[in-house]
C-alpha cells in the first residue's frame, strides 16, 4: 500500500516537468496523457519519444517504464523487437534502400554495396562522423517506381547506384578521403 | 446526422461537382507524389486561378487511379466530354492542360492514356471504385458518391443476423491471404456472448512488393470505415481497431482525419445516425515487424506488446483482444462490404469462379510494362494480367515466373500461365493468392537467388519464439547460400527439402508454416537451376557469382606427389 501512496503517481506530480528540464519531455507527457498512461499504449508512447529524441536511449526508456508502471525489462523488450526503433543515435542524413521484391528484382542490392563500398557502412550502421545512416526497409509500396529510396525523407524511384551516390555525395560529401574531388 | 440528410448532404455535393464545367482529378498517392504530383498539382492551380475560371474548373487530389509507373496521372473530367487520363504530366504539360484542354475542350495530344486501354478495359472496379474519384480527405465527396448510405440501410432495415447472412451468401473470402470465409467468421463473433466485443482491421501489409491496402487507405479510408462499422453492427462491437504499418504515415494521417470528420456527422461515434448503434474507431500504428500481419501477434502488438504470436485455438473470434471475441479482417475484406450490402449479395457473388467471389486487387510489379495497381474479377488468367493489363514485358525478353503471396508464397513458371487466378486454383500450384502482390519475373532472374531473398526475408522477420522458425530459416539460408555461391552438394538438396518439411509441419505460426514455400515451388518448377548450380557451377541467368569459393579437385592417384586423397585448391596451385 506505501509503494501506491507514492508522489511519483500522484497525476499532478506526473505531469510535471522532467527533473532534466528538458522540453521534449513534455511531448511524450502529452502522448501519456492521450492514452491515460494506459500500459496498451506502450508502441505509440516509443514512437512519440522516438520522434522527439531521435532515438530511445536508456533514461528515456527507464521514464516511459516508470510512467506506465511497466517493467523496464517489458519497454526494453518491445524497444527491441520492433525494426522502427533504434536504440543508437541516428546520422544528420538517412538513406533508406528498399528491398521489397520489385525492388530486389530492379536490382536494388547493388546500390546497397555501392553504398557500402563508398561510406563503408553496411545497412543498419551510422558513419564514424555521424554523418549518414544508411538503411533498408521491407517494402514502401511504391513498387511502380522500383527501386525506390527515401534519402531524409524525401522518396526518390527508379534510381541507380551511380545516380544515387551522386545524391548523396552533394549532402554529405564524398566518403573517400577527401583530396580526390579537391 | 440521420438517413434524411444524408442524402441530403449527398444531393447538395453533387449539385455543387455537377456546377463545375470542367473537373481536374490529380493522384495525390505515394508513387505519383514521389514522381511529383504535388508540383503538377500546384501548377494547375495556379493556372486556373491566373486564367480566372475558379468558378468553372475545380482541382480536385485524389486516390490512386492505378497506372503508378506512369504517374503523376491527371484525370480531366468535362462535361459532354469522355474522361481523358494524362500520364507522366509535368508542370509545363499541366499549364498546357488547362490553356487548351480545359479553354478550349480539345485535348493535349501528347501523354495521354488511351481509354480503351486493356490496362483500364480489363479491370472490374469494386472495392477501387472510389478511388481516384474521391478527395479521400473530404467526407463530402464520398458521401456524394452513395458513401454511409450502406451503412445507414444496415443500420435501419437489417437485424445483425441478417448483415451476417447476407456477407455468407456473397461468399466473400478474406483478402488476407489465407481465405477464409469472411461471413462464417463473423457470424462467429456474433454468437459469442461478451460484455465487450472488438472489431480490427488488419492493415499490417508486410508482404514485400504489396500495397493494396495501402492504397485503399490512402485513397478511400470512409469505406474501410464504414465497413468496420457495418461489421461491428453485425457482430455487437462498440470498438474497432485499424492497425496501419509504421511505413505508411500518410494512411495513417487521412485514416485519422476521416475518423474525425466521420464524427463530427455523427457518422461513427456515440448513437450513429440516431440509431442505438455505437461504434467508435481507432488507428493503432506498427512498428515494423512483418509477423503483426498474422492475427495474435497482431492482437499482441495493438495491447501494447511484442508482436508474437499465441497458439490458436482458441481462435480470437472466442478469445481476442484483452480476452474478448474480436473479429479481424485485412482492410481490403472490409472494403468489399459496402458494395455488398449496398447492390446485394446475389450481385456479388454473380463476379468472380465458382469459389472464389468478387474482385481481387493486385499490385502488379517487377518485370512488365505497366506495373500499378489492378482491379480484376478472380478467375481472369495470369496471361490476360500479364500480357493484356501489364502490356507485356519490357526489352522484348521472355515471361520467366510470376510471383504471388510475397515470402509465404510461391512462383508460377510460364506453362501455367493460362491457370484462372482464384484461391484453389494458385494452391494447387504450390502458391498462394496472399495479399495481393504480384511480381513478374524475366529470364534475368535466378530463381534459386529469389528463393534465397524470400528466405533471408523469413530469417530476418522470424520473431523468435518457436524453435523450427527461428532456426530453421537461418539454417535454410545457409544452404541456399551454399548453392548460389557453387559450393553446395547433392546431400544439401535433400537437407533442403527434410528442413522444409520439418518447418513447415513444426511451426507456430503462419510466418514459419509458410516460409518454406517459396523453396519448395522453386525446387517444383526449377529443379534445373538448382541443378546447373550444383552440379554445373554456373548460374543459368548468371546473377550468382559462382567463383566466390574456390574449387576443390581431388588429384588422381599417381599424378599427385603425395599419393590419392591429397587435395589442393585451384587457388593454391
Amino acid at each position: 500500500m506505501a509503494v501506491k501512496t507514492m508522489t511519483r503517481t500522484h497525476p499532478k506530480r506526473r505531469a510535471a516537468e522532467h527533473p532534466s528540464g528538458d522540453a521534449r519531455f513534455k511531448l511524450i507527457d502529452r502522448t501519456l496523457k492521450r492514452y491515460q498512461y494506459q500500459q496498451d499504449a506502450l508502441i505509440e508512447v516509443l514512437h512519440t519519444a522516438q520522434e522527439a529524441f531521435g532515438f530511445l536511449e536508456d533514461d528515456l526508456m527507464i521514464y516511459v517504464a516508470h510512467q506506465l508502471k511497466l517493467p523496464l525489462s517489458w519497454v526494453y523488450g518491445v524497444a527491441t523487437f520492433y525494426h522502427f526503433f533504434s536504440l543508437k543515435p541516428q546520422g544528420e542524413h538517412n538513406c533508406i534502400v528498399c528491398m521489397g521484391t520489385a525492388c530486389y528484382v530492379k536490382r536494388a542490392a547493388e546500390i546497397v554495396a555501392a553504398l557500402q563500398q563508398e561510406y563503408g557502412i553496411e545497412p543498419g550502421q551510422t558513419t564514424p562522423d555521424g554523418k549518414l545512416s544508411v538503411a533498408t526497409a521491407r517494402c514502401l509500396g511504391s513498387c511502380g517506381l522500383a527501386p525506390v529510396l527515401v534519402v531524409d525523407g524525401e522518396v526518390l524511384g527508379r534510381e541507380t547506384p551511380e545516380s544515387l551516390l551522386e545524391t548523396i555525395r552533394t549532402r554529405v560529401g564524398s566518403g573517400k578521403p577527401a583530396p580526390v574531388k579537391a | 446526422m440521420n438517413r434524411v440528410e444524408l442524402q441530403a448532404l449527398a444531393e447538395r455535393e453533387r449539385d455543387a461537382q455537377a456546377a463545375f464545367r470542367c473537373r481536374l482529378l490529380c493522384c495525390a498517392s505515394t508513387p505519383c507524389l514521389s514522381s511529383g504530383g504535388t508540383a503538377v498539382q500546384e501548377a494547375l492551380q495556379a493556372r486556373v486561378s491566373e486564367s480566372g475560371v475558379d468558378a468553372e474548373v475545380q482541382v480536385v487530389s485524389t486516390g490512386c487511379m492505378g497506372p503508378c509507373s506512369r504517374g503523376p496521372v491527371v484525370t480531366v473530367q468535362m462535361a459532354g466530354q469522355p474522361d481523358t487520363v494524362y500520364e507522366q504530366v509535368t508542370p509545363d504539360l499541366a499549364r498546357r492542360i488547362v490553356d487548351e484542354h480545359v479553354a478550349q475542350g480539345t485535348p493535349v495530344d501528347v501523354n495521354v492514356l488511351p481509354a480503351d486501354m486493356p490496362f483500364f478495359a480489363k479491370q472490374q472496379k469494386v472495392v477501387l471504385a472510389n478511388s481516384g474519384v474521391v478527395d479521400p480527405e473530404r467526407l463530402e465527396d464520398y458521401v456524394a458518391q452513395g458513401g454511409y448510405a450502406a451503412m445507414a440501410y444496415a443500420l435501419r432495415e437489417m437485424t445483425p443476423e441478417e448483415v451476417c447472412r447476407e456477407i455468407i451468401t456473397s461468399g466473400l473470402r478474406g483478402r488476407g491471404g489465407a481465405g477464409y470465409p469472411a461471413g462464417l467468421k463473423w457470424d462467429m463473433v456474433r454468437k459469442e456472448q461478451s460484455d465487450k466485443k472488438y472489431v480490427v482491421a488488419n492493415g499490417d501489409e508486410g508482404d514485400p512488393g504489396a500495397y493494396m491496402d495501402r492504397t485503399l487507405m490512402e485513397s478511400d479510408p470512409h469505406r474501410v470505415l464504414e465497413g468496420m462499422a457495418i461489421a461491428g453492427y453485425a457482430v455487437g462491437a462498440d470498438q474497432g481497431f485499424i492497425y496501419v504499418r509504421g511505413e505508411y504515415p500518410v494512411a495513417a494521417k487521412r485514416l485519422e482525419r476521416a475518423i474525425r470528420s466521420a464524427e463530427r456527422r455523427g457518422l461513427l461515434g456515440s448513437r450513429i445516425m440516431d440509431s442505438g448503434f455505437n461504434f467508435r474507431i481507432d488507428v493503432r500504428i506498427g512498428a515494423g515487424a512483418f509477423v503483426c500481419g498474422e492475427e495474435t501477434a497482431l492482437m499482441a502488438s495493438i495491447m501494447g506488446m511484442r508482436g508474437q504470436p499465441v497458439p490458436r485455438p482458441p481462435y480470437p473470434a472466442q478469445s481476442g483482444l484483452w480476452g474478448k471475441p474480436t473479429l479481424i479482417n485485412n482492410v481490403e475484406t472490409f472494403g468489399n462490404i459496402v458494395p455488398i450490402i449496398a447492390n446485394g449479395a446475389e450481385w456479388f457473388a454473380g463476379i468472380g469462379t465458382e469459389k472464389s467471389k468478387g474482385t481481387k486487387i493486385f499490385a502488379l510489379a517487377g518485370k512488365v510494362n505497366n506495373t500499378g495497381l489492378i482491379e480484376v474479377p478472380m478467375g481472369i488468367s495470369l496471361r490476360e494480367i500479364v500480357f493484356d493489363i501489364g502490356g507485356g514485358i519490357p526489352d522484348g525478353a521472355a515471361f520467366k515466373a510470376a510471383q504471388t503471396g510475397g515470402p509465404s508464397g510461391g512462383c508460377i513458371p510460364s506453362d501455367y500461365l493460362d491457370t484462372p487466378m482464384d484461391y484453389e486454383s494458385l494452391r494447387q500450384l504450390g502458391s498462394i493468392m496472399g495479399s495481393g502482390g504480384l511480381i513478374i519475373m524475366d529470364e534475368h532472374s535466378c530463381m534459386v537467388d529469389v528463393a534465397k531473398y524470400f528466405m533471408e526475408f523469413c530469417m530476418d522477420e522470424s520473431c523468435g519464439k518457436c524453435v523450427p522458425c527461428r532456426v530453421g530459416t537461418v539454417q535454410m539460408y545457409r544452404i541456399l547460400e551454399r548453392i548460389t555461391d557453387g559450393s553446395a552438394t547433392h546431400r544439401d538438396l535433400e537437407t533442403l527439402r527434410e528442413l522444409c518439411t520439418m518447418v513447415r509441419e513444426t511451426s507456430l505460426c503462419g510466418l514459419g508454416q509458410s516460409a518454406p514455400n517459396p523453396v519448395l515451388s522453386t525446387l517444383r518448377y526449377y529443379m534445373d537451376e538448382y541443378e546447373a548450380h550444383i552440379n554445373g557451377r554456373t548460374c543459368p541467368a548468371q546473377v550468382c557469382e559462382m567463383n566466390k569459393v574456390p574449387v576443390l579437385e581431388l588429384v588422381a592417384a599417381g599424378h599427385g606427389h603425395n599419393g590419392a586423397g591429397h587435395m589442393h585448391t585451384e587457388e593454391a596451385a
